[in-house]
């Protein structure tokens, strides 16, 4: 099974955050197949997301499997950033944002109330459209998640650090430079650099909300570089509307359509031969 | 639009913005050329033998052995002038037909001379500082001079109706008396009977004023204020702050919450002197954080004036923080309180920071609230234990009074200036350290 050969890939990075790695899931827990055989890490059932009431998601199904890269695309406005953000509940930010139906991590409903954000959040990194790093050095920017969540020793962040550079790729760059502020960076180092950011905390899903459309096309190649050698060891869920980009870095490749999950499949059949009028229509250009 | 119309209004938006300005920098220039140069005369002045006698005696400042040489040589400059008044005294007592020309106005005479020169030892006119000292001041003492030398005679009415008043040499008056040689000998040695230098006078900033601000300095007026205004900010800082996040962070959009920040704003707009009366009414009279005045009481009063201010200026600061700074704090598990500490409040401390110094120079500057709460003229400095409880001298509350109740204010002009132009360049340095500070952390944000 392809997810178990992906989960015995050696970790390269070890913290003492403690994680749940997809292997280690209890049997218990209920595995909706997305594609054919496969478990499932990210779990939406009839998922809606209101805006004051309007819906911008709407009744999505759909199974996303752990070590993949699975991409979300569609027309602008189709709520593939409010269905990524629901995943790591960023949208409690936003007041009159509400849910119904479930959508959990495995297996765990993420909208119970019960449930502690702060955990999920370390499980679940997000990268962002624009890059947003902290008005910070670069060390600090780095170290920022382990250091909140509890990793004093100065050793011990400067590993992570380095670590987590390393597998952003900018180690190199940067790594006579940590003490020197991060805004000094060019726009696709930043981005990279906020990639490292989220990765410093371990997580097991890595969210990417369109994180190449605020760069140059040279910086664009490198995060997608990036994204395949991080694929395999972390679930990866990245949003675009980049076409070609979508199929050059995904396995697997989901298409919303005004709120609704028109088709979700392997990357090369949504884009060779897809099932659905609509997903064609977008594949072809003739709409979005 | 044509092209010549939206000229024209360029132009003339542009010219009425320059004038502004050039009218703004003149006002400045205006207001504060006099300030400087007056005030730096409560600093440096031409201080005359007497200065540097009282400097000795009160403070134990300056060279022992110059002075006992140059009192030396003053006694024997100053001596024939105490021989003749000594002398025309003594013919007053036994001339009756002398004693009705002089007998009411010597006494006064004799008591201008002695503040001139100062009095022989032992024979100061009183316990008054300013009866056992002659003049300080070079400038004071051409003033003094003057009116010794020349008097002021009643010519009836001029042909307006006016008063006529003609100074006439007052050694005229005395022609012929023993005394008529004193006028000449005082205006021939003038200098050297002051012998006046150009003296630098920093401890005016700690000294204490003695003998109603004839002498001395201003040192407990300028620790009032410091005090002040330090409560002020201590006060009102954490409440200001801790309400705005309240405000931004917290806070929804609700009808009460509206009403507060309509609260706010109108509490910004309040006039002083009602911040005056609402201290001492409350904070005094109600919850008696002090029997009396107080800096306490008049910190808290001043804290509460400057409270909007801090609220209004954070409030703005946190609301810039850009929520992609936010939202990548939330999303590596932050939670909301770790995410304000760690990022919002770093990021919005310039802003936050440029309405506290600006707040500290208005507290620093305003009379009104501490009228009731804590401003009294006189006293010695308040130690830092006292604050609880005592009442302080303060720049703003003292200008005012030394300028409007105080007896001889004209013979103290360099004290109320010099006060006034501490108290400008206190504020002024506090708004440029905003101004430099604010750069420095914008610089440091920016990377
Ligand atoms: N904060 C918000 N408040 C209200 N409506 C929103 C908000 N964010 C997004 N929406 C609406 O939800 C829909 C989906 O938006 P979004 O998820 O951002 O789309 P996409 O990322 O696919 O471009 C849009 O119709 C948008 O107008
Ligand atoms: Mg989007």
């Amino acid at each position: 099974m392809a997810s178990s050969a992906v989960a015995e890939r050696p970790k390269k990075m070890t913290t003492s955050v403690p994680t749940t790695r997809p292997t280690s899931r209890s049997p218990e827990t209920p595995q909706t197949p997305a594609v054919a055989g496969e478990v499932s890490h990210v779990a939406a059932e009839g998922f809606h997301v209101l805006y004051g009431g309007r819906p911008a998601v709407k009744s999505v199904t759909m199974n996303i499997p752990p070590g993949r890269v699975t991409a979300i695309i569609g027309p602008s406005g189709c709520g593939k950033s409010t269905f990524l953000r629901a995943i790591n509940r960023m949208n409690d930010l936003i007041p009159g944002c509400t849910v119904q139906g479930r959508l959990a991590l495995d297996g765990q409903d993420l909208y119970v109330p019960q449930l502690d954000v702060v955990a999920l959040r370390r499980k679940v990194g997000m990268v962002f459209q624009k890059p947003n790093p902290f008005p910070k050095s670069i060390f600090d920017n780095v170290a920022y998640g382990p250091r909140i969540h509890g990793i004093s020793s100065r050793t011990h962040l400067s590993e992570i650090v380095e670590q987590s550079l390393s597998r952003a790729g900018l180690w190199d760059e940067v790594k006579d430079r940590q003490h020197d502020n991060a805004l000094r960076l060019s726009g696709g180092q930043q981005q990279r650099l906020c990639i490292a950011r989220a990765l410093a905390v371990d997580p097991e899903v890595l969210l990417m909300d369109e994180p190449a459309s605020a760069l140059d096309p040279r910086s664009t190649a490198r995060v997608e570089e990036l994204i395949d050698e991080l694929s395999g060891q972390y679930t990866i869920i990245i949003v675009t509307h980049n076409m070609q980009q979508a199929a050059r870095v995904s396995e697997l490749t989901a298409f919303f359509y005004e709120g609704e999950l028109i088709e979700f499949g392997p990357t090369k059949e949504i884009f060779t031969k897809p099932r659905q009028e609509k997903t064609e229509a977008y594949i072809t250009g003739r709409f979005g | 639009m044509h092209l010549r119309t939206r000229k024209i209004i360029d132009r003339s938006a542009t010219g009425i913005g320059i004038l502004a300005i050039v009218v703004m920098t003149a006002a400045l220039v205006v207001l504060l050329a006099p300030i400087f140069a007056n005030g730096t005369g409560a600093f440096v002045f031409r201080g005359t033998a007497e200065f540097r006698k009282y400097q000795s005696d009160r403070f134990d400042r300056g060279d022992r052995e110059v002075l006992t040489t140059e009192k030396e040589t003053l006694r024997q400059v100053r001596q024939p002038v105490y021989d003749l008044l000594h002398k025309f005294e003594h013919q007053l007592k036994n001339d009756d037909d002398l004693d009705a020309r002089f007998g009411a106005e010597f006494p006064k005479l004799k008591r201008e001379v002695y503040r001139l020169i100062g009095p022989p030892p032992g024979e100061a006119l009183s316990r008054l500082e300013r009866d056992e000292y002659g003049a300080t001041r070079w400038d004071r003492a051409l003033v003094q001079a003057d009116s010794i030398v020349h008097v002021q005679e009643d010519r009836g009415l001029d042909s307006h109706g006016f008063s006529l008043k003609v100074e006439g040499p007052r050694a005229a008056r005395y022609k012929g008396t023993s005394l008529e040689p004193m006028f000449g000998y005082v205006e021939m040695h003038l200098a050297e009977l002051l012998r006046p230098q150009w003296t630098f006078y920093p401890q005016f900033l700690i000294d204490n004023p003695q003998d109603a601000n004839f002498f001395g300095g201003i040192g407990p007026a300028v620790l009032g204020t410091i005090y002040l205004t330090l409560g002020a900010i201590l006060f009102a800082v954490p409440m200001g702050v801790i309400t705005a996040i309240y405000l931004v962070e917290y806070a929804g959009q609700g009808r009460f919450i509206s009403l507060l920040r309509t609260c706010i704003s109108t509490l910004a707009g309040v006039p002083s002197i009602v911040f005056g009366l609402f201290g001492l009414a409350f904070f005094i009279n109600t919850i008696h954080v002090s029997p009396s005045k107080s800096v306490l009481a008049g910190s808290l009063t001043l804290g509460l004036l400057i409270l909007p201010t801090i609220i209004r200026a954070s409030e703005e600061a946190l609301r810039a923080v850009p929520l992609a700074y936010k939202e990548a704090a939330l999303s590596l598990g932050a939670g909301q309180w770790r995410t304000i500490l760690t990022v919002i409040l770093p990021a919005a401390l310039p802003g936050i920071l440029t309405g506290i110094i600006i707040s500290m120079g208005r507290a620093a500057g305003e009379t009104a609230p501490i009228i009731f709460t804590a401003a009294v003229s006189v006293g010695l400095g308040v130690k830092p234990w006292e604050v609880f409880t005592s009442p302080t001298q303060a720049l703003s509350w003292n200008i005012y009074n030394v300028s409007t109740e105080h007896e001889a204010v004209d013979q103290i002009r360099h004290v109320q200036y010099g006060m006034v132009l501490t108290l400008v360049v206190l504020v002024l340095a506090l708004n440029l350290t905003a101004v430099l500070l604010r750069a420095r952390i914008t610089r440091r944000l920016s990377g």
